[in-house]
């Protein structure tokens, strides 16, 4: 095996940094010498996709990171079933980029195309779909995985089911994927249909998902987290829908690779790969404030058609905006709750983030339902996502205020994500997810790898031991 | 090697951690330092071969943060074949390094007619050899990094040959141009290399010596020090003023050093 050289990784939201050990293997045999190396120097290891969660998901300081990305290959594509077989670094931006010309399109997407299937499985994201069409987990149909007791095994939802359904949702903790089987969706055009409109507050924004999720293929809000009062919560929904089949008159233009390409300059001038530069001169209370009213009082009834990129991958329209939030980068706090007691909930911490003069930069809000994976973080309701930006003096405040928003959730039946929430706390996830849930994960991960090699930061701050 | 068995908190965005390893933490300027660093968040391993004053060190420390901070390993710095074991496993244990602090150290008595080879060859192995063991891999990983800060703790007997004790000065001179040395090398990547000159600190090293003057505390010591590591400095004395004696002292010409009695 090669030296393993030591870096500096950080994560997506510029928040966190570590010493690691980096490895990246280029295939699969590479992974179990790894899995040695560590066994025989004490050291763990966090396997790392694209490394876009917002936390330290993809971390292990003084550890191995297990870099997938060089296992990227399609390994079996067939265009009239829409079944595609890939190594895990495979990244979403080149899987719909290698399938979209088929007429397909994948049938859960992140916000960002970066990320990796490994990872998009090891997390089992959501879209904007996800009332709909679930989590990605649900569309695989196989996945080849090593694991680190030294096993090679093959899971479906109905073979090996229990660690299927494990290892989906797993945070990469129980074992290495080295193929994924997955379905893909049929489409019918390169474009969706869109429908833009603004809510005057959160109990219509909460009521808009709730009404016009069953009658769209995708729906998601936008938050103004300044607005107070009778407006607080107002926003902007946005929904989606696939054309049908003969809609398009000419899908093989709009289904090509090129049509879905994000235009490179933003109004035509600014190149994109800069406005990050200029985004981080507004990234403040008063910016923000003007930015989000503007954006509200402008906002009218709309409807237009959209390439699939453009409307799915917000987070890559603008190259590097996670760097806008400055030095010390921003963090994500997104929760989970019932459709019963959101309003409430969420009306309380928008409030709290107010008065503590720490307002949320950006809100999104979603649909959900709920699903049968192991750590799951869904559930029948909706999610608000809030970025948070850190400064060299609000980390107290900050700190404080998500663990207040921990209580109010647990108190409201809610759940949390952990690709994105990094202050989640053992005794938090242990009191969300079910101490049930816990254990049957625990004895999981003795069988899969009873030396605990597979150990990420995030592992270790969320199900910590001694909880 | 014995290690205390605390597990330290992991990093997350709203409390990042440093990491240092404090190389001759047991008492003096070294627990002073400890003390310091875990006010100002770091997470640190200790080190010394005392283990009964680095386990109530570590104690006080974590007691009065309730929570790990500071975790210790037995060493002994002239048993150099054991760094390249060592080090790894704590930076693997600590969960990164951010800043390495070299602090141990003799200073034997000789008097002012004697030769002992036997004091001269420990005061060397663990002055300079012991620190030479520690900073050359130290180095060679924040090399790679393209980040990192040493701290080594020198002297300002260091800076000439005096009749009292040979050994001192010249184990002090090596170490202070090992790290100019070093500083050369790694300042272009990013990596801080402060050389630190204390004068007479109020410290076991100190309690025969007679004719002391500008004795300064540890916990002095330790805020000059901890300060110049956040400015990120080359080259400190502590306490300030030594600065221009010594400029003094190093520019006495020989003739005349020749004649002074200290």
């Amino acid at each position: 095996m090669k030296k393993l050289n030591l870096t500096q990784l950080g994560n997506f939201s510029k928040s966190l940094t570590a010493t690691v050990y980096h490895a990246q293997p280029r295939f699969t045999e590479e992974i179990i010498e790894i899995f040695d190396f560590a066994r025989e120097n004490g050291l763990k290891i966090a396997p790392r996709g694209a490394g876009r969660s917002y936390n330290d998901a993809a971390l292990k300081g003084g550890g191995i990171v297990l870099d997938l990305s060089l296992l990227r290959c399609v390994q079996a594509w067939d265009s009239e079933t829409g079944i595609l077989r890939a190594q895990p670094g495979l990244t979403l931006e080149s899987l719909w980029q290698f399938i979209l010309s088929d007429g397909w399109w994948p049938p859960v997407v992140s916000g960002t195309m970066k990320t990796t299937l490994g990872g998009c499985l090891g997390m089992n994201v959501h879209g904007k779909n996800n009332f709909k069409m679930g989590t990605i987990g649900e569309h695989i149909l196989e996945f080849d995985a090593v694991l680190p007791n030294g096993k090679k095994v093959t899971c479906s939802p109905k073979k090996n089911k229990n660690l299927f359904y494990g290892m989906i949702s797993g945070m990469g903790m129980l074992g290495i994927f080295t193929s994924v089987t997955m379905q893909m969706k049929r489409v019918y055009s390169g474009l969706v249909h869109v429908k833009e409109w603004n809510v005057p507050n959160l109990e219509s924004q909460l009521g808009a998902l709730f009404r016009e999720s069953p009658e769209n293929d995708y729906i998601v809000g936008w938050l103004d987290g300044m607005a107070r009062g009778t407006s607080l919560g107002r926003g902007q929904m946005h929904a989606a829908n696939y054309l049908v089949e003969g809609e398009d008159a000419d899908p093989d233009d709009t289904t090509r690779v090129a049509f879905q390409t994000l235009p490179d300059k933003f109004f035509g001038v600014v190149p994109k790969s800069k406005l990050h530069y200029l985004m981080g001169l507004g990234l403040n209370n008063l910016g923000v404030w003007g930015v989000n009213t503007a954006k509200y009082i402008v906002g009218r009834d709309k409807s237009y058609q959209q390439p699939h990129a453009a409307f799915h991958f917000l987070l890559d329209y603008v190259p590097d905006w996670e760097k806008s939030y400055g030095k010390y980068g921003l963090i994500q706090y997104q929760s989970f709750l019932p459709k019963e007691t959101a309003l409430d909930a969420w009306t309380e911490m928008l409030t709290i983030s107010q008065k503590r003069k720490l307002p949320t930069y950006l809100g999104v809000t979603k649909r959900h339902r709920p699903d049968n994976f192991l750590i799951s973080h869904a559930l029948d309701g909706f999610s608000l996502a809030f970025d948070f930006k850190i400064t060299k003096n609000n980390r107290a405040k900050l700190s404080q205020m998500v663990q207040d928003f921990d209580k109010i959730v647990l108190e409201a039946g809610g759940r949390f994500y952990f690709a994105k929430n990094s202050e989640t706390s053992a005794e938090t996830a242990r009191a969300f997810l079910g101490a049930e849930t816990v254990e049957k994960f625990r004895t999981l991960k003795k069988r899969c790898d009873p030396e605990n090699l597979l150990y990420s930061d995030l592992y270790e701050r969320v199900f910590a031991e001694n909880v | 090697m014995t290690k205390s068995e605390q597990k330290l908190a992991t990093a997350t965005p709203l409390s990042p951690k440093k990491h240092a390893i404090l190389v001759g933490a047991s008492s003096g300027i070294g627990a002073a330092l400890a003390h310091r660093l875990a006010d100002e968040g770091y997470q640190i391993a200790l080190l010394a071969r005392r283990e009964e004053m680095l386990s109530t060190l570590t104690d006080e420390i974590n007691t009065k943060y309730g929570e790990t901070r500071a975790i210790y390993y037995i060493h002994d710095v002239t048993d150099y074949d054991a760094v390249s074991e060592l080090l790894p496993k704590i930076i693997t244990d600590l969960g990164g390094l951010d800043t390495f602090i070299f602090n141990a150290g003799v200073a034997h008595m000789v008097g002012l007619k004697k030769y002992d080879f036997e004091k001269d060859r420990q005061t060397v192995e663990v002055n300079l050899l012991g620190a030479l063991a520690w900073l050359n891999p130290v180095a060679e990983r924040f090399q790679e990094l393209k980040s990192g800060q040493i701290v080594g703790v020198s002297s300002v007997a260091g800076e000439r040959g005096r009749v009292g004790n040979p050994a001192y000065n010249t184990s002090k001179a090596a170490l202070s141009t090992h790290l100019e040395a070093l500083r050369n090398r790694l300042d272009k990547l990013g990596v801080n290399v402060l050389t630190v000159k204390p004068g007479f600190v109020q410290t076991d090293m100190v309690k025969d010596a007679k004719k002391l003057f500008w004795v300064i505390s540890p916990e002095q010591a330790a805020k000059d020090i901890y300060e110049a590591m956040q400015k990120r400095k080359q080259e400190i004395y502590t306490p300030a003023r030594w600065r221009l004696v010594m400029f003094v002292v190093r520019n006495i010409p020989s003739f005349i050093f020749r004649k002074l009695t200290f």
